[in-house]
């Protein structure tokens, strides 16, 4: 589903006026007062509070018209998270799980 | 000793953010190609990559229009992932804090994950900078770091209308999510986020207005927090 042009703008600004105000909240704004402690320990787990779950059933759940999971994409995402974790290294993770994604796909529409 | 001036710390600061090019580069490629592929337009692209300049909350908010979730919804689910922002702000606040609220605002609107870690390193290690030199080196950091970026994007948008459709660029985006995902899975609190997040995601699926992605971050960032408080108890114990 392709956005409406209104609506894309006005997420735009609205994204860049939230992020600029988390950004400048203690540069310019809060100050030195501290966080409590209870909130800065939730807040460390955000990233993988939202990330994972976004993208669980573009993931897992079969692609529509298809009657099983995308069993080509989960290989390459295991690939990824294998080598991001190894590593540490985020475009060596990217770079190997496309090309493994790729190679994928050129040896299903070879084979089968 | 030889004291730096501002403008030899902020070379130093671009010297040092070179690699990091190799990381947002392809980043806003991704971000400009599955933008340009979701029907925004090249303004739109660039409006987007130099206001917000976070890879990660754009890619949610893309994702989130795509599947025709509300405003509200898209607005609070991307923020979400930008919080940790508000955490490198209050950890730079010792050594940016008397800066000029210009430069503060400035450095507020450019602060991405990679100034932020090469910034505080530099900052807390001998010899000891002045206000002035910090910001020198931390404008010297996102220089490169943020060229790529806005660079990558411009060459997503374009190059992202002309992909012929065959191209399943859509499974880049997940492939790029986990890529950063990877290297973040350092802690079994951390590892315990993810999976509540994915289980909670799929379970609460059928929630009206996409809130099951709400539903389940909250309770994964509430899972992910009780594993650090048990983890740290057991160590003490």
């Amino acid at each position: 589903m392709i956005p409406e042009p209104g609506t894309v703008w006005l997420v735009i600004a609205l994204m860049a006026v939230g992020t600029f105000l988390l950004r400048f909240s203690f540069l310019g704004l809060i100050g030195a007062r501290p966080l409590p402690g209870w909130l800065l320990r939730l807040l460390r787990y955000t990233p993988m509070a939202v990330i994972p779950g976004l993208m669980a059933p573009q993931i897992f759940l079969p692609p529509t018209g298809a009657s099983g999971p995308n069993w080509l994409l989960i290989a390459a995402i295991a690939v990824t998270l294998a080598v991001g974790i190894a590593t540490r290294h985020v475009v060596l993770a990217l770079l190997v799980g496309a090309g493994t994604l790729t190679a994928l796909m050129l040896a299903v529409a070879y084979w089968v | 000793m030889q004291t730096l001036s501002p403008r030899n710390v902020y070379w130093q600061g671009l010297r040092d953010a070179l690699p990091f090019m190799l990381v947002t580069g392809p980043f806003g490629l991704v971000f400009g190609v599955v933008a340009a592929e979701a029907g925004l337009g090249l303004s739109q692209v660039m409006a987007f990559s130099m206001t917000v300049i976070a890879g990660a909350a754009q890619l949610t908010a893309l994702q989130l229009m795509r599947e025709g979730a509300p405003l509200v919804i898209v607005i609070v689910t991307a923020l979400a992932v930008n919080t940790r922002m508000a955490m490198y702000s209050a950890s730079l606040l010792p050594h940016l804090g008397a800066a000029p609220i210009w430069q503060r605002a400035l450095i507020a609107w450019l602060m991405v994950d990679q100034a932020y870690a090469s910034s505080i390193l530099r900052y807390e290690r001998a010899p000891v900078l002045t206000t002035a030199q910090k910001v020198a080196y931390y404008f010297g950091i996102v220089t490169p770091v943020l060229s790529a970026w806005v660079g990558g994007s411009l060459a997503g948008a374009v190059l992202g209308e002309a992909i012929p459709p065959q191209i399943p660029i859509a499974a880049a985006v997940p492939i790029a999510f986990m890529a950063l995902i990877g290297p973040m899975l350092r802690t079994l609190a951390q590892a315990t986020a993810a999976l509540v997040s994915i289980l909670g995601a799929l379970v609460f699926s059928g929630l009206p207005y996409n809130l099951g992605l709400l539903v389940a971050a909250l309770a994964a960032m509430a899972s992910g927090a009780l594993v650090e408080v048990w983890m740290e108890r057991r160590r003490r114990a």
